[in-house]
């Protein structure tokens, strides 16, 4: 397995954490009820904590002297490697919960079979990561079902979070020559290895809240490559904006 | 000091001959020291006072999100980002401890809510003014959060059991919360290009006096204030308070190598204490009115938050009704 692959590896597990961390911590101060606006910045708190960890192993396993914040902060979009489905807007709430549902569904497989990882400093971030990724999603997966079962416009809504999120989820299971590397040095599973966990969890959430998955196959891609929505630009341009504009300050 | 100007309803502090038994009761049980809980008997005035300034503080909480969610997004590193969203957390947190101690007083959180979007009830001054620079974060954590706490030590004495509680618990993380300011400003000023350390002046020169603002204008002869202090919901002056704020930063302002706005600040060695600058009083009676920089927008803001969610607080409600039709259904 060659270095790069394992860098490309732990770029595509920091930016997802990342990227929607940020988005989750656009909430602030604007959620529908107190105890979500505690929740939401607890969720951010938790995937910004675990980007420092896998950026940190990335930037050490490159070896070229850059840190975890100048991967965060000095990358253009183009050498990002997260997930489309987590830069998408926030939404509405239903939206933001869906969004993350479908990605704490296949984060908790993911980070469970990395508990198993060669690599045991992998295993050591995933051990970490997979408590606070259960309780993220216990809580995303219980409010899908009580949103999806509640009011006929809750139904609604989530039903079309549901719709307009989905073509976005299948990218997580798609799996190129990093993936192949990875899988046989048995630092990280096969993508398409998770999907049958997480079509389990997601179906049975699904059918509690009364919501039903498009039947559709269709699944964009582009963001484990570098190729994203135009919705990433914005997001570096707010994120990276101190440290672009005053160069090489400490803070 | 997230709670100013709180009123009482006295027109002036009774005298002991003037109370009933029950009245008299009470004052000896706060005199003694005792703290009061929520089923005891307590003065009607007593309990619409508590209602106000803890009302008010949680608001305060709750609306003070927005200038510094305002930077979440923008922090610098990924540390300070973690760090101000732990932040952040804690004053959600803190508003949700000082609702529930309001609802002990027989007030639901909605219908508290519901006067601070209609404006019949105030939010600190303080959170109308704007977060320009991640400079200012650190003026907020140092001077903003270093003002709550002055106010909000003594606090823990206070004499509604409820409310002390909930005042040691938020006590432990305000001071947390002022380390992480005036460590940014460690990290801009002494650390920092001079860019930096101009935008921490700029900083300080914004949020000085509208952090001094934070005690409120001078009670010395306000019977709400006598009233409160007779009752401990209220331990220290305004003035006392202010007094202690600056006689505590301008130090650290020195330290920082930054200059405090005033130029008529001097170190009175009578008093043992810096002789300062009053803010400007028109400005505060202004904000309160609903001029300052950000008013509308704070409150337009919360009030769409609110409106926005309905439809996800009443989905959560009906799931809660057919679960719990469902479960009798079961029995």
């Amino acid at each position: 397995m060659a270095e790069a692959d394992l860098f490309e590896f732990l770029t595509r597990m920091g930016d997802n954490t990342l990227i929607l961390g940020h988005r989750v911590s656009e909430w602030c101060g604007h959620a529908p009820v107190l105890e979500e606006d505690i929740a939401l910045a607890n969720t951010a708190l938790d995937l910004i904590g675990q980007t420092q960890l896998w950026l940190g192993l990335a930037a050490e396993v490159e070896g070229k002297g850059r840190t975890a914040d100048d991967l965060a902060f000095l990358r253009d979009a183009g050498a990002f490697r997260n997930l489309l489905l987590v830069e998408r807007p926030n939404g509405d709430f239903g939206q933001t919960l869906m969004r993350q549902f479908l990605f704490d569904a296949w984060h908790h497989a993911m980070l469970s079979a990395l508990c198993q990882s060669a690599d045991p400093r992998v295993a050591a971030i995933a051990e970490k990561a997979v408590k606070e990724v259960a309780y993220h999603l216990e809580r995303s997966a219980d409010l899908v079902i009580r949103l999806g079962d509640g009011t006929e416009e809750s139904h609604g809504r989530m039903q079309a979070a549901l719709d307009d999120i989905w073509p976005y989820a299948g990218e997580m299971f798609l799996a190129d020559a990093t993936d192949a590397a990875m899988a046989e040095a048995g630092v990280a599973p096969d993508p398409a290895a998770l999907k049958p966990v997480w079509q389990a969890t997601v179906g049975e959430v699904l059918s509690d809240a009364t919501l039903t998955a498009p039947d559709t196959d269709f699944s964009h891609k582009g963001g484990r490559i570098g190729i994203h929505t135009e919705h990433l630009g914005y997001i570096l341009a707010e994120m990276q904006f101190l440290q672009r504009a005053y160069p090489g300050a400490v803070w | 000091m997230y709670a100013q100007m709180v009123k009482t309803e006295a027109k002036r502090v009774k005298s002991r001959e003037e109370m009933t038994p029950e009245e008299a009761a009470f004052q000896d049980r706060i005199e003694a020291g005792e703290k009061i809980e929520p089923k005891d008997w307590m003065p009607e005035g007593y309990r619409r006072t508590l209602i106000r300034q803890i009302g008010q503080h949680a608001h305060s909480e709750i609306v003070g999100q927005l200038p510094e969610g305002n930077w979440i997004t923008r922090a610098p590193t990924l540390e300070r980002k973690a760090i101000l969203l732990a932040k952040v957390q804690d004053e959600a947190g803190h508003g949700l401890y000082l609702y529930s101690a309001a609802e002990t007083l027989g007030v639901s959180r909605d219908a508290l809510i519901a006067k601070l979007h209609d404006g019949s009830m105030k939010y600190s001054s303080i959170f109308n003014y704007p977060t320009l620079t991640w400079a200012d974060i650190g003026a907020v954590g140092w001077l903003v959060d270093g003002a709550a706490i002055m106010n909000q030590v003594p606090l823990q004495r206070t004499s509604y059991g409820p409310y002390s509680r909930a005042m040691i618990r938020i006590c432990k993380e305000e001071s947390f919360h002022q380390r992480q300011g005036y460590d940014i400003l460690i990290k801009m000023c002494l650390k920092g290009t001079p860019a930096q350390k101009a935008m921490a002046q700029d900083a300080l020169n914004r949020f000085w006096y509208p952090s001094l603002m934070m005690f409120g204008p001078s009670d010395k002869d306000s019977v709400h204030s006598a009233q409160s202090m007779a009752w401990k919901i209220k331990i220290n002056t305004n003035d006392e308070l202010r007094q202690k704020f600056v006689d505590q930063t301008v130090p650290q302002a020195e330290y920082l190598g930054l200059t405090v706005p005033d130029p008529d600040l001097t170190w009175n060695e009578d008093k043992g204490g810096y002789d300062f600058t009053e803010p400007d009083w028109a400005e505060f009676y202004a904000v309160l009115a609903g001029n300052g920089p950000c008013n509308r927008e704070r409150m337009a803001a919360r009030v769409a938050a609110w409106e926005d969610g309905a439809w996800f607080r009443e989905g959560l409600m009906a799931h809660a009704r057919k679960a719990a039709k469902r479960g009798v259904a079961a029995e």
